[in-house]
C-alpha cells in the first residue's frame, strides 16, 4: 500500500527537531533511517501528521572513542558499524552482531539511533545496547538526559522515550582486560529477525569469572538480561556443569511466546541451546584459546 | 492532498527538479513522475527487494525511502546499467547464464549485485548467496544468478590481480 499523506520537515539541528516534536504534541514521527517506519507508514499502522526527517541534522552520525569505550552517533548506519575497524577492535561481539541484520540495501539506510527507537526485541542493536550496558543519549525540549539501556526499553516496539525527545548517540563502556565474546542467533532465512539469539560477554581475573553478561533476544518483549545465568558463572573457573548450569538459567529467564514463527517451548529451547554454545565461546576466547 | 515540496536531483546522470507530495515513496517517483519503469515494485515493504536503487552509490530499497528527502541526491537504476544493444558486463553474465526468467526481479537483481561486487570479495558461494538473501525470485531462478554473479566476480578479482605491479 501507499503511505497516508503527512507534512514533511528536514531538521536542520537537534535543537529545532525536538521543538518541532514538542509543538506537533504526539502528532509528528521522526525518521532517520526509515527501514523500520517506512514499512509501518505503508501499512498505514501509523499515520503522524508530520514527519520530521533528521537525516541533513550535520554531526548526528559517526563512530568516536570516549574513555577506552566508543560513542556512536544516532545517526551512524549500520553498514557504517558493519565495517568499522574500531568497532571491531574495541566490540567485537557488536561486529559478530552487525553480521546478522538484515541486508545490504537495508544496512545501507538503517541507523543505530532509529533501532534503538524503534524497540524490536528481535532486533540485534537494541539486544547489543542491553548486553554490553550502553548508555542511551537523548535530547528533548527540556534538555539532555542519559538513561542506562535497561531501563529505556519498555516493551515491544515501546521505550521510555517522551515523545518530544530523540536518541543523539550511544555510549558503550570499555570492555575489561581480559573479556571473551559471542554472538549466537537462530533465524529460518538469512537476515530475518532471528527466532532466539544470545549475546554473551565473559570477563575473567586470575582464571576466575570477575563478570559475566548474558542478553537474550526475540524471546520476550524487550530484550532481556539473564542475570540468574550470569550469577551461576560469577567467581567461578571453568567447566561443562556450570555452563550447562548457565543455560538452563538463561532458558528459564526467557519470557517467549507463540507466533507463526515458532512456539514459546521453541524458543526457549533454543534459548539454552544457544547461550550453552555462546558461553562456551566467550569463555574460550577469554582464555585465548581462539581469536 | 498535501503540499507539494520542491526537489532537484541526479538520476542516471540527469538532473531533474520536480514538486513532490512527501508521502510519494522513490519507487513511485521513479516510476509515474520520471517514467523510469525498470525498477519495479513488489511487496512495498522493503522485502522482497525489487525495487532496489542506488542512492549516492549505495543500494537502498526504494519503497523504504520518500523521493522529498531525496534533495541533492544521485540515483542509479536498473537503466543506468546497459542498453539492449550494449549490455554491462553484468548484465551480459546474466543473459548468458540464463540468469532471469519471467524478469520481474532482475532489477533489484543487478542493482543489487552491482553494490555487492563494490563492497565484498565474493570469494565463495556462500557470500554471494548470504548478499542476495534479501532479494526474492519468484520464479527460484537463483542457481543461474549465483552463477552470474560468480563469473563476474571472478573477472573482477582477476582484473585486480592483473592490475597488481
Amino acid at each position: 500500500m501507499k503511505p497516508p499523506a503527512f507534512e514533511y520537515v528536514a531538521a536542520g539541528s537537534v535543537e529545532e527537531a525536538v521543538s518541532l516534536l514538542a509543538e506537533h504534541d504526539g502528532e509528528a514521527k521522526v525518521i532517520a533511517g526509515g527501514q523500520s517506519l517506512v514499512p509501518m507508514l505503508n501499512f498505514r499502522l501509523l499515520a503522524p501528521a508530520v514527519l520530521v526527517d533528521l537525516n541533513r541534522i550535520p554531526g548526528l552520525d559517526g563512530v568516536s572513542e570516549q574513555g577506552g569505550g566508543l560513542r556512536i552517533g544516532a545517526l551512524t548506519r549500520h553498514r557504517t558499524l558493519e565495517t568499522s575497524e574500531i568497532v571491531k577492535a574495541r566490540f567485537p561481539v557488536l561486529n559478530a552482531a552487525m553480521q546478522f541484520v538484515a541486508h545490504l540495501a537495508i544496512r545501507n539506510r538503517g541507523t543505530i539511533g532509529g533501532s534503538l527507537s524503534h524497540a524490536d526485541p528481535a532486533a540485534e542493536l537494541p539486544t547489543m545496547a542491553v548486553l554490553l550496558d550502553a548508555e542511551i543519549e537523548v535530547a528533548g525540549p527540556k534538555g539532555e538526559r542519559v538513561i542506562a539501556a535497561q531501563d529505556f526499553f519498555e516493551s515491544a516496539l515501546s521505550t521510555t522515550l517522551e515523545e518530544d525527545e530523540i536518541v543523539t548517540g550511544v555510549r558503550l563502556p570499555a570492555l575489561a582486560a581480559q573479556t571473551g565474546w559471542a554472538f549466537e542467533e537462530f533465524a529460518r532465512r538469512s537476515g530475518d529477525f532471528g527466532i532466539a539469539g544470545v549475546g554473551v560477554t565473559v570477563s575473567l581475573t586470575d582464571g576466575k569469572v570477575a563478570q559475566a553478561r548474558v542478553a537474550l533476544l526475540g524471546v520476550g518483549q524487550t530484550p532481556i538480561r539473564a542475570s540468574a545465568a550470569e550469577a551461576v558463572l560469577l567467581g567461578k573457573e571453568r567447566n561443562l556443569e556450570l555452563i550447562a548450569a548457565a543455560a538452563e538459567a538463561a532458558r528459564q529467564a526467557a519470557e517467549p511466546e507463540d507466533d507463526l514463527h515458532g512456539s514459546a517451548d521453541y524458543r526457549r529451547h533454543l534459548v539454552g541451546v544457544l547461550t550453552r554454545r555462546a558461553v562456551e565461546a566467550a569463555w574460550r576466547r577469554a582464555l585465548g584459546e581462539v581469536s | 492532498m498535501s503540499d507539494t515540496l520542491r526537489i532537484a536531483l541526479t538520476v542516471n546522470g540527469v538532473r531533474y527538479e520536480k514538486d513532490v507530495e512527501p508521502r510519494m515513496l522513490l519507487a513511485d517517483f521513479l516510476r509515474e513522475t520520471l517514467g523510469l519503469t525498470g525498477t519495479h515494485i513488489g511487496c512495498e515493504h522493503g522485502v522482497c527487494g525489487a525495487c532496489t536503487v542506488l542512492l549516492n552509490g549505495d543500494s537502498v530499497r526504494s519503497c523504504l525511502t520518500f523521493a522529498v528527502q531525496l534533495d541533492g541526491a544521485d540515483i542509479e537504476t536498473v537503466e543506468s546499467l546497459g542498453t539492449v544493444e550494449d549490455l554491462s558486463p553484468l548484465q551480459q553474465a546474466y543473459r548468458e547464464h540464463g540468469a532471469l526468467q519471467c524478469g520481474f526481479c532482475t532489477p533489484g537483481m543487478l542493482i543489487t549485485s552491482v553494490d555487492l561486487l563494490k563492497k565484498y570479495p565474493l570469494a565463495n558461494d556462500a557470500e554471494i548467496r548470504e548478499g542476495l538473501s534479501g532479494n526474492l525470485c519468484r520464479c527460484t531462478g537463483y542457481e543461474h544468478i549465483v552463477d552470474a554473479v560468480r563469473a563476474v566476480a571472478k573477472a573482477q578479482a582477476k582484473t585486480d590481480e592483473g592490475d597488481k605491479p
